[in-house]
C-alpha cells in the first residue's frame, strides 16, 4: 500500500514537472542546434518550408473523418492527427466554443479559405502549400504559395498596424537564435483550420521560429485573444525544408478557381 | 499638394548615361565612345552592397508616371523639355484632382482624390521621355505579325460571343475580378494608382512585392542554378530567373499562361528586365519584350523607379470585392424589373 502511494506521488510529481516543462516558455526547450549564419551574422532561415501534419484540417487531436462533400469521397476526407495544440484542447470561452461548433457544422459556407481568401496567421504557415522565407536585415518576407499570400516582418521601425488586415501587421526581433514575430492588427475574418477553430480581431500572435536541424525549423506559436479564449495557449510543430533541387514557389492564384462558387448564382440566365 | 520632385540635372544626365550604356551589351557590341565619354564625365553611381555583396536595390519604389508606353502621334522628339513636362503634369493634375460630383455614379464608385490615389497626390517618377518605348526609335510598338493579327481577331470574336460585361463575373476585366492588375506584368508598367513595389534581397534571391493584389515575384538568381520550370507549368506572372551583370539585375521571364496579354502578346512572350540603381533614390528600369508570335521585332522601354518611404499595406482585392458582386446583383435586378415592366397589363 505504502509503496504504491509513494509511486503515485512520484508519478504525480513527474507529471507536474512534465506539465511545467510544457508550459515553460519555448526558449527552455529550444534545440541546441546552431544554424548556419546569414551574411549579416543572424541564423539563416532562408528557404522554402512546409508543414507535414494535419493542422490544416484540425489543430486539435482528431480521428479521421469523411469529406463534407459527398461527391469527393476520399479526395477531401480528413486524415486523423494528434494535433499541434499544447495540452490538446483550445481553452475557448463557453459561448465561443458554441460558435466554433456552429462553424464546424457550416464549413462549406463559412471557411474563408474555401473562397480563396487570405489565410491569416498562423494558418498560412501549416496549410499544405510551401512558403518561402526571404530574410534581409530590415525586412523578412514570408511568401506563401497559397493565394499568393505574403507578409512583411518589420525588423526595425516597429509600428502599430495602420489598419486591420487579413495577414495582420508583423514586427520581428531576434531573441538569441530565435526569430520572434509579434503580429496584431487582424480583421477577425480568418480561421485557424478547416475545423471551425476561430478568433476575433483582438487576436495577438507571437511566433518563435528556430532552426532545429539543417532541414527543419521549430515553429512555436502563442495565441492570445481574450474575446474568444480564457487564457493564452500555444501550438508547436516542426516545419520541413523542401529539399528538392528545383524547389520553388509556384503560382496558386485561386481567385479564378472560386469565381463560379462566389458569383455563379448571379450569372445572367440563358435566354428563355 | 502636388509632388514636384524635380530631379537634378546631374541625376538626369546619369540616368541618360546608363540608358546609353545598357544598349551596348544588349546589341552585343563593345561600349561606344559616347558611352565611355559619358561614363568618364559622370562618375556613375555605385549602389551600396547587401551583406552578401549584391548591389542593394532594397526598399520601396514607385514607377508612377504620366509618360505613355507609346509616343503620341503629334510628338516627334524623344524628350520633352522641362517646361513641356511641367505643363503636361499640370494639366493632368488639374484633371485628376477634380472632385467628382456628389450623388453621381463616378462619385458612388469612388473618388480617387479622396484616398490620395490620384497621381497628382502621390509621388511619381518624373520622366522627360515622350514615350516609355525607346526602341523602336519612333517610340511605337513594332508592327504586329500576321499570327498576332489573327490571334487578336480571335480574342475579339470570343469577347463578342461571351456576352455583355455584366452577364457573368468572368466577362469582366482581370482587375475588376481581382485576379491581377493589367500593368503588373512583368514587365511592370504602372497601374494608374498604387504603382508601388518593395524589393527585398537575400542570398540567391530577389523578391519584388507588387502592391496591387500583393503579387510577390520571387526571383531565383543564377547562382542558385535553376532553370525555368517545365513548359507545362505556366503562370499569370510567368516564371522569372535573375542574374547580376555588374551593377544591373537582369531578370528573364518566360512560362506565361497567356491569359493576361500585354498589348496582344502571346504565351510565348519572353521579357528581359534590367534594374540599375543610378542614384540613391532612383532605379532605372528597362525592359525588352520578345514575342515572335506577336511582333515583327522585339521592343524595349525604359522608365525610372523613384524611392518612396513605404511601407506597403495589404491589398486584399478579392476579399473586398463587393463591387463585382453588387454590380452583378444590380444587373440581375434591372433585368427582373424590365421583365416585370414588360409583363404589366395595360401596356401595349
Amino acid at each position: 500500500m505504502r509503496t504504491r502511494y509513494v509511486l503515485l506521488t512520484i508519478a504525480a510529481a513527474v507529471a507536474a514537472a512534465g506539465l511545467l516543462l510544457v508550459v515553460t516558455p519555448a526558449t527552455a526547450q529550444a534545440p541546441a542546434y546552431r544554424a548556419p549564419r546569414a551574411p549579416d551574422g543572424r541564423p539563416d532561415l532562408n528557404g522554402i518550408w512546409q508543414a507535414l501534419n494535419t493542422a490544416h484540417w484540425d489543430i486539435e487531436p482528431h480521428a479521421a473523418g469523411p469529406s463534407v462533400v459527398r461527391e469527393l469521397g476520399t479526395l477531401s476526407a480528413v486524415p486523423g492527427g494528434l494535433g499541434v495544440v499544447d495540452g490538446d484542447v483550445i481553452p475557448y470561452r463557453p459561448e465561443a466554443l458554441a460558435a466554433r461548433d456552429e462553424n464546424r457544422a457550416n464549413l462549406l459556407r463559412r471557411d474563408p479559405v474555401i473562397k480563396c481568401y487570405l489565410p491569416g496567421v498562423p494558418r498560412g504557415m501549416y496549410m499544405p502549400f510551401p512558403f518561402q522565407i526571404i530574410q534581409s536585415q530590415q525586412h523578412i518576407m514570408i511568401v506563401h504559395e497559397y493565394a499568393g499570400a505574403v507578409r512583411t516582418i518589420y525588423m526595425d521601425n516597429h509600428t502599430e498596424a495602420p489598419a486591420d488586415s487579413w495577414m495582420g501587421w508583423s514586427n520581428g526581433h531576434w531573441d538569441g537564435d530565435t526569430l520572434v514575430v509579434d503580429t496584431t492588427g487582424f480583421n477577425g475574418m480568418t480561421w485557424f483550420d478547416r475545423a471551425g477553430n476561430f478568433h476575433s480581431d483582438a487576436l495577438h500572435v507571437v511566433e518563435r521560429i528556430t532552426a532545429r536541424s539543417p532541414e527543419t525549423l521549430l515553429y512555436e506559436v502563442t495565441i492570445e485573444d481574450p474575446n474568444v479564449f480564457t487564457r493564452p495557449w500555444q501550438m508547436s510543430m516542426p516545419l520541413y525544408r523542401r529539399v528538392e533541387e528545383n524547389a520553388q514557389i509556384l503560382e496558386f492564384r485561386c481567385v479564378e478557381f472560386v469565381e463560379d462558387l462566389i458569383y455563379g448564382h448571379l450569372r445572367k440566365p440563358a435566354s428563355q | 499638394m502636388h509632388h514636384r520632385s524635380f530631379a537634378s540635372a546631374r541625376i538626369l544626365a546619369a540616368m541618360m548615361a546608363v540608358g546609353f550604356m545598357t544598349i551596348a551589351p544588349v546589341a552585343g557590341q563593345g561600349p561606344s565612345a559616347a558611352a565611355s565619354a559619358a561614363q568618364a564625365a559622370e562618375q556613375p553611381y555605385t549602389a551600396p552592397r547587401t551583406p552578401d555583396g549584391q548591389p542593394d536595390l532594397q526598399g520601396f519604389w514607385t514607377n508612377q508616371t504620366y509618360t505613355r508606353l507609346e509616343r503620341p502621334d503629334s510628338v516627334t522628339t524623344p524628350f520633352y523639355t522641362e517646361e513641356e513636362v511641367a505643363a503636361i503634369e499640370g494639366r493632368a493634375a488639374t484633371r485628376e484632382s477634380a472632385q467628382t460630383e456628389p450623388g453621381t455614379i463616378p462619385d458612388v464608385h469612388y473618388d480617387f482624390t479622396q484616398f490620395g490615389l490620384d497621381r497628382s497626390q502621390s509621388t511619381f517618377a518624373r520622366n522627360l521621355r515622350t514615350s516609355l518605348i525607346v526602341d523602336p526609335p519612333n517610340g511605337k510598338l513594332p508592327p504586329v505579325t500576321a499570327e498576332g493579327q489573327r490571334r487578336a481577331a480571335e480574342v475579339a470574336a470570343a469577347r463578342e460571343r461571351r456576352g455583355g460585361r455584366w452577364d457573368a463575373a468572368e466577362n469582366n476585366q482581370l482587375d475588376d475580378r481581382c485576379i491581377m492588375m493589367a500593368g503588373v506584368g512583368p514587365p511592370m508598367l504602372n497601374t494608374g494608382y498604387n504603382s508601388t513595389y518593395q524589393i527585398v534581397q537575400a542570398p540567391g534571391y530577389v523578391m519584388i512585392l507588387v502592391e496591387m493584389i500583393h503579387d510577390a515575384r520571387v526571383i531565383p538568381l543564377s547562382a542558385v542554378g535553376r532553370e525555368p520550370p517545365p513548359e507545362a507549368v505556366r503562370h499569370w506572372l510567368g516564371a522569372s530567373r535573375g542574374r547580376w551583370e555588374g551593377e544591373t539585375l537582369v531578370v528573364e521571364t518566360t512560362n506565361f499562361n497567356g491569359k493576361n496579354p500585354l498589348r496582344g502578346s502571346s504565351d510565348k512572350m519572353r521579357v528581359i528586365e534590367r534594374f540599375t540603381r543610378v542614384a540613391e533614390d532612383t532605379i532605372m528600369y528597362r525592359f525588352t519584350v520578345e514575342d515572335e508570335a506577336t511582333w515583327e521585332t522585339p521592343w524595349t522601354a525604359e522608365m525610372p523607379m523613384r524611392q518612396i518611404g513605404g511601407p506597403i499595406f495589404e491589398h486584399a482585392c478579392h476579399e473586398g470585392n463587393y463591387g463585382l458582386y453588387n454590380t452583378l446583383v444590380g444587373a440581375r435586378l434591372e433585368e427582373q424589373q424590365a421583365a416585370e415592366e414588360a409583363a404589366r397589363p395595360g401596356r401595349d
